[in-house]
């Protein structure tokens, strides 16, 4: 099903809570078990069984549009019987406690939760609790391991290779689950990630992390093989990190006239939703440099890999204690 | 030689034979018998040989003034599920505490005096440590108008704290200080400036980013730290600072003394023995406030506690309910449960590695604290009130959090192996713990 993997190579995580504990080698399965998936959605019959009477549970804690329903159809394609879950958290936690909650769901017979929450380190809590497989779609500003994938699946169609690529990620930093998520993938596929925003959206100590900082896009938009405009977030923004929206778009904003300084071939990529005009102008989002819809196609291939390969580490799990 | 008890001639209470009498207060430290009738040590020295009821053998085992504790938190009133003023009270005297300070972040706050005396009636009724208790220094800890501070201490609070938040506004801390010079007493800050701290969990720094948790800078503690010092220059007032935690705070206390200013402090056992490291799993048992720092401050604390800067070993004894450690570490509660384990926490801290030895050690968890809120403790001498606790210094254990009498089990140190454990602890004059031997 899949190319490129190597037959001594044996996936054994029954969750993905994040990258930066995987290997390169791991990384690479992933994405190459995706590839294998690919297929499946330009087929007639758009379904495989490997889930089939499985359940997988959304559970989300936080407003989701696009990663919600590209795990909901992922799970979907591979057969498998999905519950909605969805509830507002709030940081002081009333009523049901998320451990109370998830053992309640694990009583009705689960086989994977797919958890987005908004405190760090939520996916890991319910791994330590419950038996079901958890999936990591985005905790706190932690990681977001399965964004991060369908970016480097993404690059990788494009480029071939991340080998020896500059990837900049452009934005805030400092609360973005998926810049930590692409930073580890990024780098351990062989890229050479430079970060670049304002020092107020920098996370401390950003330095020690494996990556170049720069506080000036202008300074760095020639030398890139890929950008990677995050969203501002300005629901995770405390205070006032930049004076305006004005000045944070006259530093550090994709625009046409930037464009014109970077690589011909320089592949511009966005985790959505857009805040058009903002971190990336309209035409460029739309142009021929941006992959930002065919990132979100891959999401649903890569979505059913990590669904199918935590699966499978759990039948295999269940089969070594028997 | 002759002791007061001489001149009577009936049986005594205690005699604790042949241990290492180790008083830091008045300089002794040698093998010698401790005679105890009517609630005071009323013979010290050599070959007593007076009959009575209980007689311990301490051969090789250290005899100490009983530990007091500058910083518990034992819930009540308003949190009885976590721990109450018995089950802290029976931990302390476990750990080797016969007098402990409550902090006073209870609900509702210990902010005036009919409650300061509510804490003292349930400890007397507990009668396992002495409880003392400071009072808060705002209403309710809101950190905007004062609370009756001289009613309290009246009442016998022995100092005054908002601890679990410091007093964010300069100008009523100002005012707070004024009004306690006023009073003699000791108004005791956790130093943390909230704008800059805001919600953070865990040391701000390369783990919290590589997590993705909030941070909380040093420098939080350290503004507010210094901040209120210079207030103190201006004011007079005795200044205690709670749990300081970075290399920061310790030059800042450090010049603060050496400028001979009546500033105080005390460290945490977690201080001395954790990094935030240790939070890369989100076990919320790491999460505690101030947070864990880094191996540079703990560097700093010890060679400030070798230098004699800092004036007492706390625990910030601080229980939670498992169901509340087990949320998401963005929403657990901050805190450690750690009085009964105390003593071997240090002793693996300052004393195997050789930073101090056992009198420095002993003298930072009893007279010396006893000095911080003036309280007549903390001292083995003929008349005294004998509150005593006699170590094993030899004895290895394996901390188990499940036999904790405190109520709580949030509790990092599970499953280390600590040395020096409390055998005894006499309080008042009575033998109120013994620990099960174990071979």
């Amino acid at each position: 099903m899949a190319r490129r993997r190597t037959d001594k190579f044996r996936w054994h995580r029954k969750h993905l809570l994040g990258l930066r504990d995987l290997s390169r080698q791991e990384i690479e399965h992933i994405l190459d078990t995706a590839h294998g998936f690919e297929q499946i959605s330009t087929r007639s019959i758009k379904k495989a069984p490997a889930l089939r009477g499985k359940v997988v549970v959304n559970m989300f804690f936080e407003d989701s549009t696009r990663t919600r329903n590209s795990f909901t159809l992922a799970a979907n394609r591979l057969s498998a019987d999905v519950i909605e879950f969805t509830k507002k958290s709030s940081s002081v936690s009333k009523g049901e406690t998320l451990i109370d909650t998830a053992r309640n769901l694990e009583a009705m017979g689960i086989d994977i939760v797919v958890i987005r929450h908004n405190a760090g380190g939520a996916a890991k809590l319910l791994s330590r609790t419950i038996n079901a497989c958890v999936v990591n779609a985005g905790d706190g500003f932690n990681e977001h391991p399965t964004q991060a994938l369908l970016d480097a699946y993404t690059i990788r169609r494009v480029r071939g290779s991340l080998e020896g690529l500059k990837v900049g990620i452009v934005g805030d930093i400092a609360h973005s689950r998926v810049a930590r998520s692409n930073v580890w993938a990024l780098t351990k596929l062989g890229a050479e990630v430079v970060l670049i925003g304002p020092p107020t959206l920098m996370p401390g100590k950003v330095e020690q992390l494996p990556v170049r900082v720069s506080y000036s896009l202008d300074d760095v938009i020639e030398e890139l093989d890929v950008i990677n405009m995050l969203r501002i977030q300005f629901e995770r923004l405390g205070g006032n990190p930049f004076p305006s929206v004005r000045e944070y778009s006259h530093f550090f904003g994709l625009t046409v006239d930037r464009m014109k300084r970077a690589k011909e071939n320089i592949t511009v990529m966005h985790p959505g939703p857009i805040n058009r005009g903002l971190e990336i102008e309209s035409e460029v989002a739309d142009g021929p440099n941006s992959v930002i819809l065919q990132q979100v196609a891959n999401g649903l291939a890569v979505r059913m890999a990590v669904l199918f390969l935590v699966h499978q580490a759990a039948i295999e799990e269940q089969r070594g204690k028997v | 030689m002759d002791g007061i008890w001489n001149r009577m001639s009936e049986t005594a209470d205690i005699l604790i034979r042949g241990g290492r009498v180790i008083d830091p207060a008045n300089g002794v430290d040698k093998q010698a018998d401790v005679l105890v009738a009517d609630g005071q040590m009323v013979q010290i020295g050599s070959s007593i040989s007076v009959p009575a009821q209980t007689v311990i053998d301490a051969t090789d085992k250290l005899v100490v003034p009983g530990l007091i504790d500058l910083h518990v938190h034992f819930r009540e009133p308003g949190d009885e599920e976590e721990e109450t003023i018995a089950s802290g009270s029976a931990a302390a005297l476990a750990g080797g505490f016969t007098s402990v300070v409550c902090m006073p972040n209870t609900k509702p706050a210990i902010d005036e005096a009919t409650r300061v005396e509510y804490i003292h009636r349930m400890g007397r009724q507990a009668r396992k440590t002495f409880i003392y208790v400071m009072g808060s220094i705002t209403q309710n800890r809101s950190g905007k108008e004062l609370s009756e501070m001289g009613l309290m201490a009246q009442a016998g609070a022995v100092g005054f704290t908002d601890d679990g938040d410091g007093v964010q506004d300069t100008s009523v801390m100002l005012r707070a200080l004024k009004y306690a010079k006023m009073l003699d007493t000791l108004l005791a800050q956790h130093a943390q400036d909230n704008s800059l701290a805001k919600n953070g969990v865990m040391n701000a720094g390369y783990n919290a980013t590589t997590l993705g948790l909030p941070g909380i800078d040093p420098l939080a503690e350290e503004l507010m730290l210094w901040r209120d010092i210079q207030l103190v220059r201006k004011t007079g007032t005795r200044y205690h600072a709670q749990h300081i935690s970075t290399m920061g705070s310790v030059e800042i206390v450090r010049q603060a003394k050496a400028q001979g200013l009546p500033v105080t402090c005390e460290v945490t056992p977690h201080h001395l023995l954790l990094t935030d490291n240790a939070v890369v799993d989100y076990d919320t048992n790491f999460k505690v406030n101030p947070p864990l720092r880094t191996s540079k401050d703990i560097e700093a604390l010890k060679e400030a506690i070798q230098e004699g800067i800092i004036d007492a070993l706390a625990t910030d004894h601080a229980p939670h309910l498992k169901s509340e450690k087990e949320l998401e570490f963005l929403t657990a509660p901050f805190g450690i449960a750690s009085l009964e384990c105390a003593l071997g926490l240090y002793v693996k801290a300052l004393v195997e590695p050789g930073v101090i030895g056992w009198p420095e050690l002993i003298a930072m968890m009893t007279h010396r604290p006893a000095g911080v809120v003036r309280i007549t403790r903390g001292t083995i001498a003929e008349g005294d009130r004998a509150d005593i606790t006699i170590i094993n210094p030899d004895i290895e254990y394996v901390i188990d959090a499940d036999k904790f009498l405190s109520k709580s089990r949030n509790c990092p140190y599970n499953g280390w192996l600590a040395k020096s454990k409390v055998e005894h602890t006499i309080l008042g004059g009575e033998l109120r713990y013994s620990a099960q031997v174990n071979h």
